[in-house]
């Protein structure tokens, strides 16, 4: 069997098996469509809330990413981690008592306001949208790249298979099929780093193997610093950003994680208040599995490019380059005409993608050619995509065909387990939060289900057409929704729940300078050409939710405590929230 | 009775504080502590027994072991403080 073959055959396999899972859990009730019945154990919360928080993003791009960052990329890990911590301590068991289906209930009960739980329903079909879009272009991406079948319409079967599940399961459906997902994923992720760490160190742990000797008693880590150095690129092991800028990021990830609904909303779906704790630790097990291996294949990838590709004639470098060339993944310039492939810092040719000249046109040496605009003189003549270094280290170590496959099933349960988490934000934030609390209160219990069913399928749609043309911002507005969450729905759940005196008044204007602040900030600097010499103290949009976050609570405070405050029901709420079982 | 139990909830929760705040040092010591501000620092020494260089594995590696331990210690003690106050849930 040929890798292809392999792939249809694991691919579907998982399919029929996510299918099979949809139709033994579909939802009889607006509870168990909206949060599982409140039935999940903790283990297998664990780990849907691990498959629904890594992304396709985390599966092919993060270790890509740091493989290139360096130490620069260690915000993403902590960031992205470190947030888990404060859901554990600070919002998921109080949450979980609370009691409700979602966010925008908190928000709308905690504040006695409506206008705090349209805020929180617009802030949260917000960021799901912005989240999802990228999930299904990523489901595109694998289709294409594993099975030659056309992005678009591996949008369309993603969609398909996920409008199955998310609207017959709701939660319930979802939440099993994110248990197989998580599964999948990590055993695609984990197999090839086990044999990579093999290979370089002869320790199979990734995690060891890393802060190990190549077979010549030198540290790994010294080594590729080594490279890099004689290369003339910037050290591996040292930060080159401000440490302000890195603390704010750093920041910003992690009040953005425990802001974000689709993760929030896995709490409400366990049994009691101290599953919700324990679940919290379950998901970030199982999810630094991934985060603690990602920074270890960076380095295994990174130095076995730079091992085998600089320097070497274009004709004789490993077959893998021409390979993941015809993708599209890498591109080489000859810009001193020596046949040699030259890597250093700095771009290949203009713009920040190869774009590829019409009709499969070849240089003198084989390579394709370029229609970019050249660079004149010599340098660095190598592009490489931060995402093959996933995609293509299963290959570039001589792997069995088996696991190439199992990582394109991997990154598709990726994709997908994280999309139908989003879609269910998006859907109970339609027909709970906004037609059965705001519209029509009196709606029938049957008559909501069929409104969430309905929402999901249209969003399932709207997501798949996002999918299909994306947004060119989209990379960008990832940050707006780290942003928002941090600096929104963050400060708003947290003060509600330790601080009892905390009102309305301060909620909603808290809320509307946090969010305001940092749209504006993101605005001014992605989109309406501000560049990084004006940022404030040097910190980029991508942190700027952490400053959000303080903007809120100063102003917060202070009118919470020039206000009214909350009526004695809702102090009541709080108190009791405070504790597992009732006093 | 209720004067009692409401006074067992407020302990519960000032017990709750003191847990909690003491993790969160923890929390930021390693990550925004050890992770960057003292990174470059600590990376003048080896994480004893491998080639990690000490800033650099709190920033990839170390902090993320850190959190789920942080995680852990929690959920025990506070199972230990709801038993203690009386205040878990019916089963």
């Amino acid at each position: 069997m040929d890798v292809q073959a392999w792939t249809f055959l694991i691919v579907g396999v998982t399919f029929a098996l996510y299918i099979g899972i949809a139709i033994a859990t579909r939802a009889r009730s607006t509870g168990e469509f909206y949060v599982a019945g409140k039935g999940v154990s903790p283990l297998a919360n664990g780990m849907a809330t691990a498959a629904d928080w890594m992304s396709a993003a985390s599966f092919i791009s993060m270790a890509g990413i740091i493989a290139f960052a360096g130490m620069d990329g260690s915000v993403y890990l902590m960031g992205w981690t470190g947030g888990y911590v404060l859901l554990a301590l600070l919002l998921a068991p109080y949450l979980r008592k609370f009691g409700k289906f979602t966010v925008p209930d908190f928000m709308g009960d905690r504040y006695y306001s409506q206008i705090a739980r349209i805020v929180a329903v617009i802030c949260a079909i917000f960021i799901s949208f912005t989240y999802i879009a990228g999930q299904m272009r990523g489901v595109g991406v694998v289709f294409s790249r594993f099975l030659e079948v056309d992005i678009n319409l591996g949008v369309v079967i993603g969609m398909g298979l996920v409008f199955f599940y998310a609207v017959l399961g709701g939660m319930k459906g979802i939440t099993y099929t994110q248990v197989a997902q998580y599964c999948i994923l990590i055993f695609a992720y984990t197999i090839p780093a086990f044999f990579l760490a093999f290979m370089v160190t002869g320790n199979p742990i990734p995690q060891v193997a890393l802060g190990g000797t190549d077979a010549d008693g030198v540290g790994l880590l010294a080594k590729l610093d080594g490279m890099l150095g004689d290369l003339g690129f910037k050290s591996y092991t040292d930060y080159h950003k401000s440490p302000l800028d890195i603390v704010c990021i750093t920041a910003a990830l992690m009040l953005g994680t425990a802001g974000l609904p689709h993760v929030i909303i896995r709490f409400f779906t366990v049994k009691r208040v101290k599953d919700a704790r324990s679940s919290a630790g379950w998901a970030l097990l199982f999810i630094a599995i991934l985060y603690t291996t990602a920074p270890a294949i960076a380095v295994f990838a990174r130095t076995n490019m730079l091992a085998t590709v600089p320097s070497v004639s274009y004709t004789d470098a490993p077959k893998w380059v021409s390979t993941w060339e015809d993708t599209g993944l890498i591109a080489w310039r000859d810009r001193n005409d020596d046949g040699v492939i030259q890597h250093g810092p700095g771009a290949p040719f203009v713009g920040k993608k190869p774009v590829f000249l019409e009709g499969e046109q070849r240089g003198e040496h084989g390579e394709r050619l370029l229609a970019n605009e050249p660079i004149a003189g010599p340098g660095n003549e190598l592009y490489v995509d931060r995402d093959i270094m996933v995609l293509a280290n299963p290959e570039i170590s001589g792997l069995p065909d088996w696991v190439i496959a199992l990582v394109a099933a991997g990154g598709l349960a990726a994709a997908l387990s994280t999309a139908a988490g989003l879609l269910m934000v998006i859907s109970s934030a339609v027909s709970h939060d906004l037609v059965k609390r705001v519209i029509s209160p009196s709606i029938s219990e049957r008559g909501e289900l069929r409104v969430a069913r309905v929402a999901a399928a249209v969003a399932v749609v709207c997501a798949g057409l996002l999918g299909i043309w994306p947004p060119d911002y989209v990379a960008a507005v990832v940050a707006f929704a780290f942003g928002l969450a941090a600096s929104s729905f963050f400060p708003a759940i947290f003060l509600g729940i330790f601080w009892k005196r905390f009102n309305m008044p301060g909620a909603v204007i808290g809320m509307l300078v946090g969010i305001g602040f940092t749209t504006w900030y993101i605005l001014e600097f992605k989109f309406l050409g501000g560049t990084s010499e004006g940022w404030w103290w040097g910190i980029s949009p991508e942190g700027i939710g952490s400053i959000g976050m303080l903007l809120n609570f100063a102003v917060a405070i202070p009118i919470a405590l020039l206000t009214a405050p909350p009526p004695d029901d809702v102090q009541k709420m709080v108190e009791d929230i405070r504790i597992p079982g009732s006093s | 009775m209720p004067q009692r139990e409401e006074t067992n909830a407020v302990r519960h929760f000032r017990a709750n504080l003191v847990w909690i705040t003491a993790l969160l040092v923890i929390w930021a010591f390693v990550s925004f502590g050890c992770g960057i501000l003292l990174a470059p620092w600590l990376n003048q020494f080896m994480l004893p027994g491998t080639q990690y260089p000490l800033g650099f594995w709190f920033a990839q590696q170390g902090s993320i072991y850190v959190f789920v331990v942080l995680i852990v210690v929690y959920v025990i003690a506070m199972n230990r403080l709801d038993r203690r106050f009386g205040v878990e849930e019916a089963e």
